[in-house]
């Protein structure tokens, strides 16, 4: 019962979201800011991890080759895939729970403790549009983010695995434009889309929701953390379900 | 005016609010007085629509808040000014930030117009050169100023303060109240005050309600209040050993 009244009120909470807008200019501003916050500042982070989730996967792809008929180009070729399929949009998206995701719930929570929303309700403001609504615009600029990172992944695959003399440069080149689906690409776009929804909605339910003092602040991240990894991991096996079967 | 009949709230089965009739003067600084847990800030939530009532009604100038479409209450909203308790400013904005906020949603004024706006209200609550500081540099009855500031800024038809006064030394306190007065003298403002504070009932409050058990225990004006032989209202009154001292010395004829 409780599982579905969370649901009901997060979905009543989206539906408010889009209600009684705010000012134009000063949604623009909202917008950029967030945009600022949320994407470009955990651009460093991000790919830094790709860097060298990319580097890994090459290594070992490459230890494991014991099989002389099977082509060194495998290494280009399977760190592609897992960077582009699954490393670039899921487990940076988990990443981003923690990152963006905390500072989503614990800033808004702040708020609520504060009574910085009731002072915008007071004002006749609608609190979700004003707070939620630049958040999950500025997230739909998700996907510009993991572009980079996929190609940071990939450069990183290389360096480990052509500076590491595991393959040659040729090699790796023809790995990577082994069988190259470009649907697969759109298929990451996909996802990073509906996670970057998850990421923006599901950290501002727990910190608009949230009850208490400041140490609920901090659970409530803790919780936050929790379900937006759920239902990245949950949204991940749909999606690739619908899309790729 | 503001008006309200047979308020009633509860939360889990017990009820706060047990039927609330009272009357809010235009142009008047109304208190709402009483001790802790006897559902002050509850009225003030619910006036302010922050909580639904579970019965009765609220009515700003014949408008019935409760009938009211969304769009209605967000604009009559607009109309309203709020100083908070804990000051409730936006922490990621400087003073003058917040100070222009309700100026910069609700009207169609240039930034230099806002920000001579915000520069007159924060000369009037003894504020000036504060404007870049963010709410977290300054102290605690400073904050409380600049969310005055803020709730005025916009000259509201309506003007709500919880406890304006905790916190604060003296000689701020006496500020802030003249302040508040002089606003709702100046713009006919329908002014609520919450406080638990006794020195402000006597200074400003030009009518008073006293609320006990979630009931008006006690209806009446500052003149009025130190006369009265309520019991509710003089165990309430008398509970400060200064005022205990001034009714000795009152009944003694000093």
């Amino acid at each position: 019962m409780r599982f579905l009244r969370h649901i009901g009120t997060y979905m009543m909470m989206l539906l408010g979201v889009f209600k009684r807008p705010t000012k134009a200019i000063v949604l623009k501003e909202l917008i950029l800011k967030e945009i600022d916050d949320l994407v470009i500042g955990s651009i460093g982070i991000t790919a830094f991890i790709s860097l060298f989730m990319g580097a890994v996967v090459a290594l070992q792809t490459a230890l494991n080759l014991d099989n002389p008929l099977i082509p060194k180009s495998l290494i280009g070729f399977a760190t592609r895939q897992s960077i582009i399929l699954e490393f670039a949009p899921t487990f940076i998206s988990v990443i981003m729970a923690g990152k963006v995701g905390s500072y989503i719930t614990s800033s808004i929570g702040t708020m609520r403790v504060t009574e910085q929303i009731d002072a915008l309700e007071v004002m006749g403001i609608n609190p979700l549009n004003y707070l939620i609504f630049p958040k999950i615009v500025a997230l739909a600029f998700y996907p510009f983010l993991i572009a980079i990172i996929m190609f940071i992944g990939i450069f990183g695959g290389f360096l480990a695995s052509v500076y590491g003399n595991l393959v040659s440069l040729e090699e790796f080149v023809v790995g990577l434009q082994d069988t190259f689906i470009p649907w697969h690409v759109a298929y990451a776009f996909i996802k990073t889309i509906v996670f970057g929804f998850l990421l923006a909605t599901i950290p501002s339910y727990h910190g608009y929701y949230m009850k208490g003092g400041a140490l609920e602040v901090g659970k409530a991240s803790t919780t936050s953390f929790v379900w937006t990894c759920v239902s990245i991991i949950i949204a991940n096996y749909l999606l690739t379900q619908l899309l790729l079967t | 005016m503001i008006e309200v009949k047979g308020l009633k709230k509860g939360f889990n089965g017990e009820e706060i609010l047990k039927g609330i009739d009272a009357t809010f003067l235009k142009g008047k600084t109304n208190m709402i007085i009483g001790a802790s847990g006897s559902g002050k800030s509850v009225f003030l939530k619910n006036m302010l629509g922050l909580f639904e009532p579970d019965a009765g009604e609220i009515i700003y100038d014949g408008e019935r808040l409760g009938e009211m479409e969304i769009e209605r209450k967000s604009d009559l909203r607009k109309e309203m000014g709020m100083l908070f308790q804990h000051s409730a400013l936006f922490d990621s904005m400087t003073v003058e930030e917040n100070v222009m906020f309700p100026l910069r949603m609700f009207t169609k004024m240039k930034k230099n117009e806002r920000q001579e706006r915000a520069n007159e209200i924060l000369e009037r609550v003894n504020l000036p050169g504060l404007n870049k500081k963010m709410p977290s540099e300054i102290s605690g009855g400073q904050q409380k100023r600049v969310a005055l500031a803020r709730a005025v800024v916009n000259y509201p038809r309506y003007l709500f303060c919880d406890e304006p006064n905790s916190g604060l030394d003296p000689k701020t306190a006496t500020i802030i109240d003249n302040l508040i007065q002089e606003i709702t003298h100046e713009r006919d403002i329908t002014t609520v005050i919450i406080s638990h504070d006794m020195n402000s009932v006597m200074e400003i409050g030009e009518t008073i309600v006293f609320l006990k058990d979630g009931l008006i225990a006690w209806e009446g004006t500052n003149k009025e209040i130190f006369k009265t032989d309520n019991k509710a209202v003089t165990d309430f009154v008398y509970s400060s050993e200064l005022f205990k001292k001034v009714r000795i010395a009152q009944n003694e004829g000093l």
